[in-house]
């Protein structure tokens, strides 16, 4: 689709080609950023725009082609030369430093300086501080990393770049993927205000609402090829996925019966969690689930939505609460014996929670129910290995070869691995925290394909998720938090998007319009 | 053109094979090569005595190196088993040698050989549950840890006779106690028996790391512990087992050196600990948990014996020894960067392949 009455280039990418041994990852990719507006990248995991955006922001070079910035060809030594340039990137994995604070990881190799060597801390701090107000996040600039929520760090990676000076272009690596929707609405509004700058967004997500909402101009790429480049005002969502796929994409779905669901599976009463400053992270919460039922947890970051399914997971042993798994009153002390009695936990963290790195496929699938498959002490390879092909063809987890290492897997098969973990320890009640994180459009539907089964198979499922989309596409019932309290309980067709917004943000101190 | 690329992709490919089998066994390579050349440059290398003299110290440090290796699986690292080593030479030369005294009863008790070494190794595998302890109770990095209790058990060594040797450990028919040294230097079908102990170790812990869980759960330990305790693994009990485990193997150790010498010195085994992470790291463990092999590190331990007891043979002096045996590990660990990236590199193209 060529595209007539455009506005001023600022930057663009002639005939990029890139090989990596074995694959061709771009194949004489054009690609135009226009000033001043927010320029959408989008293809399925693989199609390339990773690899096209290392190589605008430096840290990748080309085999062939160019580069223009501003009408004049330029060659990037490295990210640090490329960030003179004006260039930034937001990766999508966080490149933050745990044990430093946030201003110290906003300034980090940018220090500012007083007499030329001693570093300034105080403007650090001062500076980070406005930083973070113009995003909305009054965080203190003393804290550590580590003590912040994954959506919390986003924010900090956020005004890292936005600290370098003479910003020009700003590439987003899925910015929004950790964020909640109160979250989302204000990276919005500080696109906007940057737009207004004169700073050029290049913006990569999987959410079509998103590039539908603050895009300006779209660029498809799949197999490492340019397929069509539009202005987003001209085209729609399934314009997006014909050309992301090559065809057009089912998206819908009937929502299933209620009478499919059985007994009372869990009951959980009073569930009280002090919080790490004082107050409550989780106070008195209750709720039940059935066998079949899909219970979905809603709420912003900080909601105590992940503390929930940690409790259960007996992580706080210092929680209180009444459990009863099937009627029977239960203590969650440790992980193991909850493992034992049958609850399955996907965690929200799939890379540093969810996989051992060093492991093959299979290992990291059999990890938390070895112990069935020795007689006495020794391992029965084969029937171990029998149930990783089970786990494999029932999951479609696409692998060649499950001694292959985990990491040889994409985003959204590892994370089916983690599932099929959680699976093969015969669960009754699988938890999921934000399962389709970082996933492409077809693995997340693969996803939700399998969650609906574990449910229909009787399983109890309660899912974590801030993606409204999906959580209301998929949940039988829906509890909302906020601020650790249970502001809201749907079920069927009450389950919807405005209702969720309303009632997460029920009793929010902070909240600003 | 087209019909060129798919053959020439193929020859890149078995290429690559080749490079990384060369990669993969370079440790077994450099051992074979070390062999041949001290075979030609030092006449008296190949003889069954010097192989038996090689043999006795390598048998040493494979087995400090295997439970070594266990640890640094799991994540940790245990400096403390050269002092095991001497600490529990001196608690089997002292039961020998003068018994256990009983001052309330006036008595002194002369065990059998037998119980003494088991005596020893409980005690071995006692100091590494201190080890394990600290770093699971009190969450105190293994390095000051394992470094602590190295201090603390060598102490412990020289007070047992003031720093004193025990010598002469052969028993008294009398009491009972006769047959120390055999441990060090019988044989067993023309086979000196710490080989024999060597091989039974080695054997025991290769099947331990791969065909029972708690192997692999010391696997997903190192690799990646939140992920580890997440799926309901024992976390702490697995480390509490590779420390004791280790100190078991610096027990066996100090109890081997002991016979071979048939006297025990409090100072035997200093910096010992650092031939078995050596061993380890040669054998392709990695530091950063996760990884390695028993073979790996027994290969690795003859790489190190079959190195210092060469150069001796030809003549290097003791400051040039030191010299080679840092670059050796050092090299190997620069090697064994490169196999690494290589295979994530191969890793990552099957993926953007898939």
């Amino acid at each position: 689709m060529a595209l007539s009455n455009t506005g001023e280039v600022c930057l663009s990418a002639r005939k990029i080609t890139k090989r990596y041994p074995g694959t061709l990852a771009l194949d004489r990719v054009n690609f135009n950023v226009y000033r001043g507006k927010v320029n959408v990248l989008i293809g399925e995991n693989g199609a390339g725009k990773s690899t096209l955006m290392k190589i605008i922001a430096g840290i990748e070079r080309p085999d062939e082609g160019t580069i223009e910035l501003n009408g004049k060809e330029v060659h990037f030594d490295d990210t640090r030369h490329a960030a003179e340039m004006g260039i930034g990137i937001i990766h999508q994995e966080l490149n933050l430093f745990p044990n430093m604070t946030v201003a110290q990881n906003i300034f980090v190799a940018r220090e500012k300086l007083r007499y030329g060597m001693i570093v300034d801390d105080k403007r650090h701090m001062e500076e980070a501080r406005k930083l973070l107000e113009r995003l909305e996040h009054p965080l203190d600039p003393r804290t550590l990393v580590r003590d912040l929520r994954v959506g919390q760090q986003q924010i900090v990676e956020i005004a890292k770049t936005m600290a370098q000076p003479n910003l020009h272009v700003l590439i987003m690596d899925e910015p929004t993927s950790s964020l909640s929707t109160a979250e989302v609405e204000v990276l919005f509004r500080l696109i906007d205000e940057l737009k207004e700058q004169g700073i050029s967004i290049i913006y990569i997500s999987h959410r079509m609402e998103e590039i539908m909402r603050i895009g300006d101009y779209v660029t498809v790429l799949r197999d490492g090829r340019l397929v069509a480049e539009a202005k987003v005002k001209d085209i729609d969502i399934p314009w997006i996925v014909r050309n992301m796929v090559g065809h057009e994409a089912s998206v819908s779905k009937p929502k299933p019966e209620a009478e499919r669901f059985g007994e009372e599976l869990l009951r959980v009463e009073g569930l009280t969690l002090p919080g790490r400053s004082g107050g409550f992270a989780l106070e008195n919460i209750s709720f039940s689930l059935r066998k079949g039922e899909i219970l979905g947890i809603y709420g912003l970051l900080g909601s105590g939505r992940t503390e929930i399914l940690e409790c259960l997971m007996g992580m706080h042993p210092e929680a209180t609460a009444d459990i009863y798994l099937e009627g029977k009153e239960i203590k969650a002390r440790s992980i193991r014996e909850q493992i034992e009695r049958g609850f399955a936990h996907v965690p929200e963290d799939r890379q540093r929670e969810g996989l051992v790195q060093t492991l093959s496929v299979a290992k990291n699938i059999t990890l938390s129910s070895l112990n069935k498959y020795a007689r006495w002490f020794h391992l029965v390879q084969k029937k171990e290995e029998e149930h990783v092909r089970n786990t494999i063809e029932d999951l479609y987890i696409k692998v060649a070869d499950s001694n292959l290492p985990v990491l040889s897997l994409s985003g959204g098969n590892q994370q089916k691995v983690v599932i099929g973990k959680g699976i093969l320890t015969g669960p009754k009640v699988l938890l999921l925290d934000e399962p389709s994180r970082g996933i492409d459009v077809g693995a997340k539907a693969e996803v939700f394909e399998l969650i609906r089964r574990f449910a229909s198979q009787g399983l109890g499922i309660i899912l974590v998720a801030s993606e409204l989309k999906e959580i209301v596409s998929i949940s039988d019932r829906v509890i909302v938090l906020s601020n650790g309290r249970l502001t809201g309980e749907f079920a069927g067709e009450q389950i919807t998007e405005e209702a969720l917004v309303l009632a997460s943000a029920e009793g929010q101190r902070a909240i600003r319009v | 053109m087209i019909e060129l690329k798919p053959k020439r992709n193929r020859e890149s490919q078995t290429h690559v094979g080749i490079g990384m089998i060369l990669l993969k066994f370079r440790t077994f390579i450099a051992l074979i090569l070390l062999i041949v050349f001290f075979s030609f440059s030092a006449p008296n290398f190949l003889t069954s005595h010097s192989l038996i003299l090689i043999a006795s110290h390598v048998v040493l440090y494979a087995i400090l190196g295997i439970g070594m290796t266990y640890v640094i699986v799991a994540g940790g690292i245990d400096l403390s088993v050269g002092s095991i080593v001497g600490l529990s030479g001196m608690i089997a030369g002292g039961l020998i040698y003068e018994g256990l005294a009983l001052p309330m009863f006036g008595v002194k008790i002369f065990f059998n050989v037998f119980v003494v070494i088991l005596i020893t190794l409980m005690m071995g595998a006692l100091v590494g549950a201190v080890n394990g302890l600290l770093v699971t109770r009190f969450h105190v990095a293994p390095f000051i840890a394992t470094l602590g209790t190295l201090y603390v058990a060598r102490g412990a060594a020289m007070l047992r006779s003031n720093g004193e040797t025990f010598p002469n450990l052969v028993g008294d028919p009398g009491l009972g106690n006769t047959g120390f040294p055999v441990l060090g230097a019988g044989n067993l079908l023309g086979v000196p028996l710490p080989v024999w102990i060597m091989a039974i170790i080695g054997l025991i812990a290769a099947y331990i790391f791969k065909k029972t869980p708690l192997g692999w759960h010391i696997f997903a330990v190192g690799g990646n512990e939140k992920a580890a305790e997440l799926s309901g693994i024992r976390v702490k009990r697995v480390k509490m087992f590779v420390y004791m485990f280790s100190g078991f193997c610096a027990a066996m150790v100090g109890l081997i050196v002991s016979s071979q010498l048939v006297a025990a010195h409090p100072a035997t085994g200093e910096t010992w600990e650092l031939n078995a992470i050596a061993a380890a790291v040669l054998g392709g463990t990695s530091l950063a948990g996760g990884r390695g092999t028993i073979g790996g590190t027994i290969v690795g331990a003859f790489v190190i014996g079959v190195l210092s007891d060469g150069m001796v043979m030809i003549g290097v002096s003791e400051f040039w020894q030191m010299v080679i045996k840092g670059t050796v590990i050092v090299l190997a660990v620069i090697v064994d960067q490169i196999q690494r990236n290589l295979q994530n590199k191969l890793v990552l193209q099957s993926r953007s392949a898939a």
